[in-house]
This record gives C-alpha cells, structure tokens and sequence, in this order.
C-alpha cells in the first residue's frame, strides 16, 4: 500500500502523516552540544533523551550524550523536582561538565515543572551533594507540543545570551588583549547549519580579521575526530567567557529571514541589553545572500573582500555560466526548515530553476514573505509555499507538481523513491548517506557545492534515463 | 582508569571470579545517568510495529512519532502500513482542552485513507498526564468503522521498555481468538518474538516448513492482523528473546491452552536446538525430527567450512556485548566462542536476575557482566579490556569507532540478516570485515597519536 493511494478527506482535523520537523528539546539538545563543556540535561521521562540521542547519532554519527531525570510515575505525580536535583548532581559528578543546558519537555511541561525556581532551589541546598555548586546552568522552555525542533535551536542560543552574557556580573576582560590588537570581535549566530558549514564561517570571519563568537558551534563537539581515550564530553564548542564578551562585539551577525520576522533573537537581545547593532540577514546561499554577508563582513571589517574569496565568487559565476543550460527551468521542491528553504530558494531562483514547491513543517507564518523576498525578480512565477505541512502533503504535491528532483534532507527518500524523483540531499538529518553531516551549504564555497550537487544530480538523472547514454555532457 | 561509576550503580555490575555472583537490575533508570534505556511507549512501538496492515497512531506530541518513523528494518511481504509514522501531534490548545475529539478525528481520517485490517493507538507521556480517554474513544471508533481499534497503554514514563513489552502483549492478546482456526495443522506453531529485521523471519519460516511445520502467525515481523487473531489455533508458541512477547505466550497458555517454547535462532548451536524442540514437541510425528535433522545436516555442511575460513583470522580476538535484551546476549556469547573469540564484557538494558546468572556461568573468569549501563562505563570497559569489537545498536556504535574499534549492529537497525545458518554467516562476515580491517591500525589507541 502506498501511502500516497488516496486523498485526504474533509474531515475537520487532518493528523500528521510523517512529520516534517521534529520537536523542540532535539534542537535544544543539539545546541546545547555547540556551548563548550555543556551537559544537556532533558528534563522528562527517560525516552525522550534515549530517542533524540538516537536521532542525533544517525545524523552527526558521534556519540552524544544527554542527561535525563528519567521521570516515573510518581514524579509525575508528586513533580520531577526532587530527580531533576538528582540528576543534576549525578551527571555534574561524572561528566564533569563546565555548563549544563536544561531543557524541558511536553511531560514536565504539562505538569507544570518550574524549572527556574527548582534551580534556585537546587542552588541553595546544592553544596553537600553537588561536586559542583557553582555551575552554570542554562535552562530553556522546550515544550514539544509548540513549535518545531527549531524554536528549540534558537531558544537555546537567545538564552545562553540572556543567561550567561547579559548577567549585571562584570564583563571579563579578554583573555590576551595586546596580542589581538586590531582584531575586532564579531557575534555570529548562523542558526541550524552544518559542522562544515561553521568551519567555513569562521575562516571567512577571520579572513576579514574579524574574531567571531559562534553560537552555538558544535563543529568539533559532533564532528570530532577518532581519539586515543574516550571524551566524556568532546571538547570544542563555544567558550562560556567568548560568551561572557558577546556584548563586548562590535556587531553581530544572525541569519534567517524566518528567524528574525519571527523576532525575540538572541542577536535583538544583544542590541537592546547591550548596545550591539544587528545585522539580520538570510542564510548565505546563493551568489545574492552570500553578497549580503561578505559586503556585512566588508564593512564591518573595514576591508575589501579578501581575494581568496573574491575569487571563489568568480568561479561560482563561471560555474553558473559554464552549468546553467542543464538547470534552467528545471521544476524542485525544496522541504525542511523554513530558514534553509528560504536560503535553498533564493540559490535555485537564481539559477533559473523553478522551486515549485517551498514546504516546511514548521509554521512561524513568515515562510511565504521570506520566499518572496528572496526570489524577488529571478522567478517569473511564484512558488507555492506551504508552511505546517508533512510528508504525506509534500507527496500528494509532488504527483501534480512533477518536479524535476527535490532538494531537502533524507526524510523525503521514501516518496522520492515511490515516484522515481531524484532526492538531493542536504540539511538535517542525512542518514541514509556518509558525510551528510559535512556538507557544506553557505558562502560561495557552499553555493558552489549544491550548484555541482544539482547539476550532477540532473545530468546522472539525463544518463539513466537515455535510450543510448552519453560520454561528455 | 578513571572510575566512571555512580553511586547507586555499583551493584548492577559484576566481575567474573572476583566475588559470589550477585547483580541487581530491573531498577528505574538513574537519573543523570545517561542509560541507554527508552520508555514503555519505545517497548510497545518495538514490538507491535511489524505488524504490517495495521494503522499504528501514536497520540502524543509530534516527537514521539518521528523519532520511530522506520527507524527499524522490519520488512513486509506485502503491506506496508507500519513504516509510515502517524502522530496527532498534539499542540498546545490539545493540552489544555483534551486531545480526545483529534484522535477520534485523526482515526477516522487515516482508517478510511489507509483501509487498515486494525488500528493501534499509542499513549504517550502527555496522554497519561492529560488523561485523554483513550478507551472509549477506540470504541467509538471501532463502532463506526467496524476494524478493531486497540489502545496501547505506553506512557512513557510509567515504567521502563519492558512495561512497554507487557502493554503490547495485552493489546494483541485482544486480536487472539477472534479468528478461524478450522484449517490449522496439528502441527503447528507461532512464530513469537521475532521481528523480521532484514528478513529474517522469512530464513526461520523456511526452516520450519521444511520441516513440515506450519506456521499460523508471525508475531510480529511481517505480521497480519488475521494470522494474530487465529494463531490460537496453533499447537505451540516459540518464542524467542527475553521479554518482548513471552508475556503473550503466558496469556494465550493461561486461556487457550497453547503450550510455549523458548528459543534463540541467533548462532549455530541454537538454532539448531530452536528447530529439535519444536520437532521434539511434535514426537508424535517422528518424521518432523528427521527432516529437521536433515535442514540442519545440509545447511552445516555449507556453513561449516566457510566458518572455518573466518575462524581462522578471528582467533583469540576480544569481544564486547551491549544488547537490549539478554536472551540474544546468551546466543551472541556462543557464536563468538564459535568464531575462536573471547568474550570480555556483556551486558543488557533489560536483562533479568536469571539472565545474568546464566550469563555468568557461561563466560570466562573476568567477564564483566552489567546491567543498564551508559556510554561512560561502555567505554571504560571497551578500553580497559581491550576489546577488538563491540556488539550493540545504534547508540553504542560512535563508542566504538570514537575509540578506533570494530562494531557490528546487532540490534533492530541491522540491515543484515544475522538469524538462522545464513544469518550466522553474515554474522561471521560482518564480524570479519570489521574486526580485520586495516584501519583500526592507524588509529590513537593503536599508535597512540
Ligand atoms: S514523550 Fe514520553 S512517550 Fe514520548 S518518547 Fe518521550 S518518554 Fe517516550
């Protein structure tokens, strides 16, 4: 039976036919890992932790570990208080974290966990069980019945700004001041991208002689390379005191047009707390939005866009040249989170594919005016955008829309297989191939690998399918 | 080596030899412990999702529901309805008002979309704390679409997977008996507690009807709603692993009077005996134990001298087992004994008292046996014994190749067949291929840069 035989009916509530999103402590988990040193600690019943691990390790195929208060019964009775304390006490001993990142979860939500006034609680009776009392604790709300895995992500990173930068304590100097004379320090918060995706940040970053602040960076945390003794918590990730300095920057830079129409950033707190002018932008894909970002980073820099990059945005040019026959007015459908479909659009418009179809299980209400920005004068039809959607729709869709191939993570395999529609992978989760959690997708670097991805993918497509099969494209 | 252990968890493990044996398990999950346990509502999805032309709605939030979506290779012959994911997903508004009239709502949308032979409606953390009544919605529902339409009693919270085992015995036990069963052989038997990872159950089936056996239902890889509802009428129950389905076994004894085995088709040795037990059963019909006899004769005779081949790279290697349930563990102990190697470490997330005293007296002085451990003891273990592979699922798997060691799946992810004479093959196979690939030489522990 195909799960995509009959139509929906008219009945009042439509249920979720294979979800397109995932829920909000996931994106809190993996954000978590992006702070150094940080324990995440799922506030809920014992599953919960165990699933998203598993999640995470399909994707990242690194170990990570979250903490659990593993609930029972009566806890959900009586409140998870008293093992949240427990659990605190227990993972701090044996993990030894610098910072642990609490999150909620539908079930301590529901039962109404106050989780701040348990922390100041667990503060102040902490010290004869605690090895350590003084521990930051980030703590964000994450009920998984509002939102998507990406209200999670963001929350994490607005928080560990309001927790931990913007404290009344005094701003620590840096660390080596002399030694970074003329170097400007930059808040970065890319949002939800890829390990190789945050490398390639910060080269560009500094490039310019700008020092960012990313937030959250778990390109090493879970994408680290094989080791001689087991790590209990793989080291890298975010410093607390670059954190600490976050209000120091001279700017900072946050993507995603979804993400700041949505507003209450992390970026926004920083311009209101502490002075500290954003520049919101959407993710950098394409030759239009990376230009965004690079002339950001060139103004703030005080400098031209060094040459290296200015040369690979030329070889992109020339790859748009060289390539664009193959791809234009080819039909895609473009599936994920709403701030990597609107970057994803805005890259396929202006190599004049139609995105024919821009869908999203996450439902801000801002995909469809995103999408509009960014295509604005490369596309002579609008797409159809559909936010709160899942599989089941996306499928339905795609027998009408026939697209060419569709461009999202490995969640679309099944219906792309049943209808034979070439399935470019990227973005989160990619567990069906190696190295999806290393794909590169900003800048011009980034750009210039989904334009050689999508290219290959029509052209392997135009192979398969010729009666004769031909040598040179 | 640093001490990994927490309080509370020294008496969950045991070293071979050191003092009498004496284990503890069956605990609620630390917390702060990092276990690689789930919840109840993880045991039943585990357990009734092979059954393939059944509806299999999880109402809760939408988590649940994706971190299962065709997450184990439990394959079909046919329909395919168990490897979609269908969630109410439930939001906030359902919170506060009650999820009751979107699942009923939900239900109707999906049985009428997907003609399913049953449904299955999962309850999940939320669902026990709002007190959805799940109950007699499913009975509305089954009056109105006349499928039946079993409520899943699988709050997470309330117990661990094992809790989860016992809710999905319960609701299949509801099926059973409601089929005919007037063309059923008197030899006959259910196939329990395996669930067509890879297509195994389709290796064991073979098997059995070789031997002349027929088999009522597979409960519950590649299983059908109408072979569970008569499979009452089959004279004997094999069940397989620890826990998942003898729960089941017990019910359909107490009331229908169908005696049960258990087995392990994991490994020569047992599989084997898997087969002689059912044929001993049927005594009354000589002719099952020849021609049994006969399957396992023919098959050892291919298997054996590629064994051999295997065998003779493999000898005096290190294993290290972590498997969900412990009746596979006793198996795995076996097939690598088999292999020439040693076993240095097993444990279990859900393993009994009596499970970890047979595991005692099968292994070696110094085996370290635990129960309900987390990835800092895993590795603790996997480095202090020096291990050259390790045996687990998906979570166990980045331990392994972190440290620069050889892994092979050996829990519901597996894409291999590892059951039955084929089965111990691929095992040896996958065993060899990681544990004599060169690349373990060039890793930190190995040369210690
Ligand atoms: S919410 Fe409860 S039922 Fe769902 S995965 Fe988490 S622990 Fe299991």
């Amino acid at each position: 039976m195909k799960h995509t035989a009959k139509l929906k009916t008219g009945h009042p509530y439509i249920s979720t036919t294979n979800a397109c999103k995932l829920c909000k402590p996931l994106g809190a988990c993996i954000a978590f890992r992006g702070i150094e040193g940080t324990m995440p600690f799922l506030h809920g019943s014992q599953g919960c932790a165990t699933y998203m691990r598993r999640y995470i390790i399909s994707h990242f195929r690194e170990p990570i570990d979250i903490a659990s208060s593993s609930l029972s019964e009566k806890h959900a009775v009586y409140g998870g208080g008293s093992n949240l304390k427990l659990g605190l006490n227990n993972s701090i001993d044996k993990y030894a974290p610098t910072a642990v990142g609490v999150a909620t979860t539908c079930l301590t939500e529901t039962i109404g966990d106050d989780v701040s006034m348990l922390l100041r609680e667990w503060r102040v009776d902490a010290d004869a069980e605690c090895p350590n009392p003084e521990i930051p604790v980030v703590n964000v709300s994450t009920a998984s019945y509002s939102g998507t895995h990406m209200e999670g992500f963001h929350a994490v990173v607005r928080e560990t700004i309001a927790q931990v930068a913007l404290t009344d304590a005094p701003i620590p100097p840096s660390q080596d001041e002399d030694v970074k004379i003329g170097i400007k320090p930059l808040n970065l918060m890319p949002g939800f991208v890829s390990t190789a995706d945050l490398r390639h940040l910060r080269d560009v970053c500094e490039d310019f002689g700008l020092e960012p602040t990313i937030l959250p960076d778990y390109s090493d945390t879970l994408d680290a390379p094989v080791m001689a003794e087991y790590e209990k918590l793989t080291s890298g990730g975010t410093s607390l005191q670059s954190i600490r300095q976050m209000p120091r920057a001279i700017a900072s830079i946050e993507f995603g047009r979804v993400l700041s129409a949505c507003g209450h950033t992390g970026g926004e707190l920083l311009q209101e707390k502490a002075d500290v002018p954003l520049y919101a932008m959407g993710m950098p894909i394409g030759v239009r939005e990376s230009d965004r970002f690079f002339n950001t980073l060139s103004r703030l820099s005080d400098r031209p866009i060094p040459r290296r990059h200015d040369l690979e945005r030329g070889r992109l040019l020339d790859a748009y040249a060289d390539g664009h026959k193959y791809v234009f007015g080819k039909r895609a459908i473009v599936y994920g989170e709403e701030d990597l479909v609107v970057g994803l659009t805005a890259f396929l418009s202006e190599i004049g594919i139609q995105p024919v179809l821009c869908a999203s299980g996450g439902s801000s209400g801002y995909l469809k005016d995103a999408i509009a920005a960014v295509t604005d004068g490369l596309l002579r039809e609008a797409p159809q955008v559909r936010d709160d959607v899942d599989f089941f729709d996306i499928a339905q869709d795609a027998l009408t829309l026939k697209p060419d191939f569709l461009i999202g993570n490995s969640k679309g395999y099944s219906f792309a297989r049943e209808q034979g529609i070439p399935l470019i992978r990227v973005g989160f989760p990619i567990h069906d191939r190696m190295g999806g959690q290393r794909i590169l997708h900003l800048g011009y670097r980034g750009s210039q690998n989904l334009f050689d991805l999508t290219v290959n993918a029509i052209i392997a497509k135009k192979q398969r399918d010729s009666p004769v099969g031909y040598g040179y494209i | 080596m640093e001490p990994t252990l927490l309080k509370g968890r020294e008496t969950q493990i045991y070293r071979k030899g050191k003092e009498p044996f004496a284990i503890e398990c069956d605990k609620q999950s630390l917390a702060g412990a990092v276990s690689q346990r789930a919840c109840v509502f993880c045991g039943s999805r585990v357990v009734l999702y092979p059954i393939a032309d059944a509806l299999h709605l999880v109402h809760g939030p939408v988590g649940c529901a994706v971190y299962t979506w065709d997450i184990r290779g439990a394959l079909s012959s046919g329909p395919e309805l168990h490897r979609l994911s269908f969630s109410t997903d439930l939001q906030e508004r359902d919170v506060i008002f009650g999820g009751e009239e979107k699942l009923k709502n939900a239900l109707l949308e999906l049985i009428e979309r997907y003609q399913p032979n049953a449904a299955f409606v999962y309850s999940t953390c939320i669902v026990g704390i709002i007190g959805d009544n799940l109950d007699a919605i499913c009975k509305q529902v089954e009056a109105i679409t006349g499928i039946p339409v079993i409520p899943v009693q699988s709050e997470g919270f309330k117990g661990n997977k094992r809790a989860g085992y016992n809710a999905a015995c319960r609701a299949m036990f509801r099926l059973v008996g409601t089929g005919d069963t007037s063309d059923i052989s008197p030899y006959s038997i259910n196939i329990l507690g395996d669930f067509n990872l890879a297509g195994e159950i389709w290796i064991i089936r073979q098997y059995f009807e070789k031997m002349g056996v027929q088999v009522v239902a597979n409960i519950t890889g590649d299983g059908r709603v109408a072979d569970i509802s008569r499979s009452h009428g089959a004279a004997l129950n094999v069940v397989q692993c620890s826990g998942a389905t003898l729960d089941l076994a017990k019910m359909m004894q107490d009331t229908y009077g169908v005696p049960f085995e258990r087995v392990s088709y994991f490994g020569v040795e047992d599989m084997a005996e898997a087969l002689y037990k059912v044929a001993r059963f049927f005594k009354e019909e000589p002719e099952i134990l020849k021609r049994a006899q006969l399957v396992v004769r023919e098959e050892l005779s291919v298997l054996y001298p590629k064994l051999l081949e295997y065998r003779k790279d493999l000898e005096g290697k290190k294993a290290a087992i972590y498997v969900g349930g412990s009746f596979k563990a006793f198996s795995l102990v076996k097939a690598f004994r088999l292999l020439g190697m040693d076993v240095v470490m097993v444990g279990s997330q859900t393993g009994t008292k009596e499970d970890y005293q047979e595991l005692q007296e099968i292994t070696d002085e110094g085996t370290i046996i635990v129960d309900d451990s987390n990835p800092l003891e895993l590795s603790s273990f996997l480095q202090e014994k020096d291990v050259d592979i390790f045996v687990g699922g998906v979570k166990e798997r980045p331990i392994a190749y972190k440290l620069g060691l050889g892994f092979c799946d050996h829990n519901h992810e597996r894409k291999e067949a590892l059951e039955g004479f084929e089965g111990m093959l691929n095992f040896a196979r996958e065993v060899h291929s990681t544990v004599m690939s060169p690349v373990w030489q060039f890793m930190p522990r190995r040369t210690g840069k």
